[in-house]
């Protein structure tokens, strides 16, 4: 789950990280009243879960209150890269003498934590990875041991930090690791992590990525979700449980198994298909979840066919049946529907199909025989 | 021969009693494995269709001889689970669980990663089947016979799907290894290749891997330096969007890296054939057989 700058702000403030001063809101009228409150001149920035908001327009300095209203009204309700603004932060203005990167990431390869720094701040970390890699110092970190004081010396030395903040730098790398750890993130960047005018060292950006499964021992991160920016169809099926992606397609689809749902997708789209999501029934679904599944997947207008691709292994054929007969029952799709059943009770499944003469239902023995004929009637 | 789970082996179950735990218990012993203890703790003394059942792994082990442990409990229990295996000196602990916390993963990876006697496979994997031998997990074995490929993938359906393709064929398994779809799996591609390369039941080797992290490139690279078996691959996932979750935990294509069509290549570099899609793979290995 990733936060919006404020809560990942929040979230560092929480655990000593210094972020400066702030306020949100969701009305001109509230983002007036933070930026009175804070004093001016202040920052009124978007708060949506996308990259490259100060080129959209979407941070902006206000020198005084008619600046402030002027800013909120144009920013709020902004459409930045297909995320529209809802929420706004206003914060204290700061001081930048320079501008820092800092961050903390799952490395998957060395299966541990791993450390970055760097003085070229402010940008995209991956333009500097690619044009000048020597100028970010990376450390891994052994989840056992933490983050020590040597680590952070050692970050701050070889990525050639002002001297007079080495030690604030340790001081806010060893916070944030902290707020890695005790958060259970998967992600947290500071970008940039400024130097201020008096020499102080602060976070004046937090891109926070928490670990969902983690989320039932922090239920106060559970409640952070923003869904004001999610997808109709995906938020409908995290609410029933489903696991689902919204892709820019035409072809419903429906598997069993992360796996082979992705590579149906791939077999759709090798067959001059267009896939319109990604669905993962799960193991073991029985037909309710398969009811309801066929909803979220119909719900989204640009679905003109839908491909069932299920190879039963906990998963039982018959079940699927049954759910899609009373999924058909109860929606009455417009669309045709193809089926290929596989595996655990695939001929009764098949049986119950043929039986309930279902309108507008192909089935399909191999999946490249289905993909093949979903495309072909989309 | 096989690798990892065959006759000797003697299964351990944890969350033995809880309701998936005990219908693949019943599964496993059904097929041939033997299983020869549980463990749910407060539930000591009591029994599984005669498999006694103990409150901790370590009373398990001491009375029964236990070398392999099975993990069904809840995510949030799981980590714990596999510690107190390891610490009771089981040597392959085969975790089924989904949805462990990240963290919990990486503490468990680099504990376990201090023992050199005891293998993790999983979490987030349907288990591990040497058809004819053992069966320890959730793969449906109705659809393996025995035979000389050996199989490793990411992913459970996909895996029944490919093996299926090459049954078809003709071709059966020496031993199937579902490596999971969590960021931080015990057991990798590499792990694997470097046991189906020493096993001399093993012919062909097929790996199925997906978007998301490096393994399959690192897998390409191992395979150039020490695999002398064919290899045939697969990867799923080129038509996914970067940044989304598909399903693994696992499976996310990060900014520019973990895509799947720099898998394929990279394998391609390194002399290993892929198939574009599960049909293709069976086809493959049929030329190669």
């Amino acid at each position: 789950m990733d936060l919006l700058e404020y809560q990942g702000k929040q979230l560092f403030a929480r655990r000593g990280v210094p972020v400066p001063e702030g306020t949100p809101a969701t009305t001109v009228e509230e983002a007036v009243a933070a930026a009175d409150e804070l004093g001016y001149p202040c920052v009124v920035k978007a708060q949506v879960l996308i990259g490259g908001r100060g080129k959209a327009g979407g941070i902006k300095l206000a020198n005084d209150r008619k600046e402030a209203e002027e800013h909120a009204r144009a920013i709020l309700g902004m459409d930045i890269r297909g995320f529209t603004v809802h929420r706004l932060w206003v914060e204290q203005a700061s001081d930048i003498a320079a501008e820092y990167y800092a961050s903390i990431v799952f490395d998957r390869a060395a299966k541990r934590p791993l450390v970055m720094l760097s003085t070229q701040g402010g940008m995209d970390i991956e333009e500097v990875a690619d044009r000048a890699p020597e100028a970010i110092a990376r450390l891994h970190v052994d989840p056992l041991l933490g983050f020590q004081d040597f680590h952070a010396r050692r970050l701050a030395f070889e990525a050639g930090v002002d001297a007079d903040v080495i030690r604030p730098i340790g001081a806010l790398l060893t916070k944030l690791y902290d707020a890695f750890v005790g958060e259970e993130a998967t992600l947290v960047e500071v970008n940039p992590m400024i130097v201020t005018g008096d020499r102080r060292v602060v976070a004046l950006d937090a891109k926070v990525t928490l670990d969902d499964s983690a989320l039932f021992r922090h239920p106060e991160n559970a409640e952070l979700r923003d869904v004001s920016g999610e997808d109709p169809q995906e938020q409908m099926a995290r609410e029933r449980g489903l696991t689902y992606v919204k892709l820019d397609g035409n072809v419903g689809v429906l598997g069993n198994g992360a796996g082979l749902v992705m590579s149906t997708l791939d077999v759709v789209a090798l067959a001059g298909g267009r896939p319109a999501n990604f669905l993962d029934a799960g193991g073991g679904s029985k037909a309710e979840a398969i009811t309801s599944a066929v909803e979220v997947i119909l719900s989204n207008p640009n679905v003109t066919a839908v491909l069932f691709n299920i190879f039963g292994g906990i998963t039982r054929c018959d079940e699927v049946a049954r759910g899609l007969i009373e999924a058909f029952r109860q929606i009455e799709p417009e669309v045709p529907f193809v089926v290929r059943l596989d595996g655990t009770n695939d001929v009764e499944g098949r049986r119950l199909l043929a039986e309930a003469d279902l309108p507008n239902l192909y089935t399909e023995a191999t999946m490249l025989d289905a993909a093949r004929k979903v495309v072909e009637l989309a | 021969m096989s690798i990892l789970v065959d006759r000797e082996t003697r299964l351990c179950v944890s969350g033995i009693t809880g309701r998936e735990g005990s219908f693949h218990t019943r599964n496993n012993q059904a097929y041939g494995t033997n299983v020869v203890a549980g463990v749910t703790p407060g539930k000591g003394g009591q029994d599984l269709d005669g498999i006694p059942v103990f409150d901790t792994f370590h009373r398990a082990v001491e009375e029964t001889g236990a070398n392999t442990a099975m993990i069904f409990v809840p995510p949030r229990f799981a980590a714990d689970s596999i510690l107190e295996a390891e610490d009771a000196g089981v040597a392959l602990i085969v975790a089924i669980t989904e949805g462990i916390p990240a963290h919990d993963e990486l503490r468990v990876y680099n504990h376990l990663a201090r023992n050199p006697r005891v293998r993790l496979v999983g979490p987030n994997c349907p288990g591990i089947l040497s058809p004819g031998k053992a069966n320890v997990g959730i793969i449906p074995a109705a659809f393996f016979r025995e035979g000389n490929v050996g199989v490793v993938s990411r992913s459970g359906t996909l895996t029944y799907q490919i093996g299926n393709e090459l049954a078809q064929r003709g071709f059966g398994n020496s031993t199937i290894v579902g490596i999971g779809g969590d960021p931080v799996p015990g057991t990798s591609f590499v792990d694997a290749l470097e046991l189906f390369e020493a096993d001399p039941e093993t012919e062909l080797i097929v790996m199925a891997g997906e978007i998301g992290g490096s393994a399959e490139e690192e897998a390409a690279e191992y395979i150039a330096e020490h695999v002398s078996k064919p290899v045939v691959a697969y990867i799923a996932g080129v038509t996914a969007p970067p940044g989304k979750t598909m399903g693994h935990a696992g499976a996310i294509v990060s900014g520019s890296s973990g895509t799947a069509k720099a898998k394929q290549e990279a394998l391609e570099a390194r002399g290993v054939r892929v198939g574009q899609t599960p049909t293709e793979v069976a086809e493959v290995a049929a030329s190669l057989a």
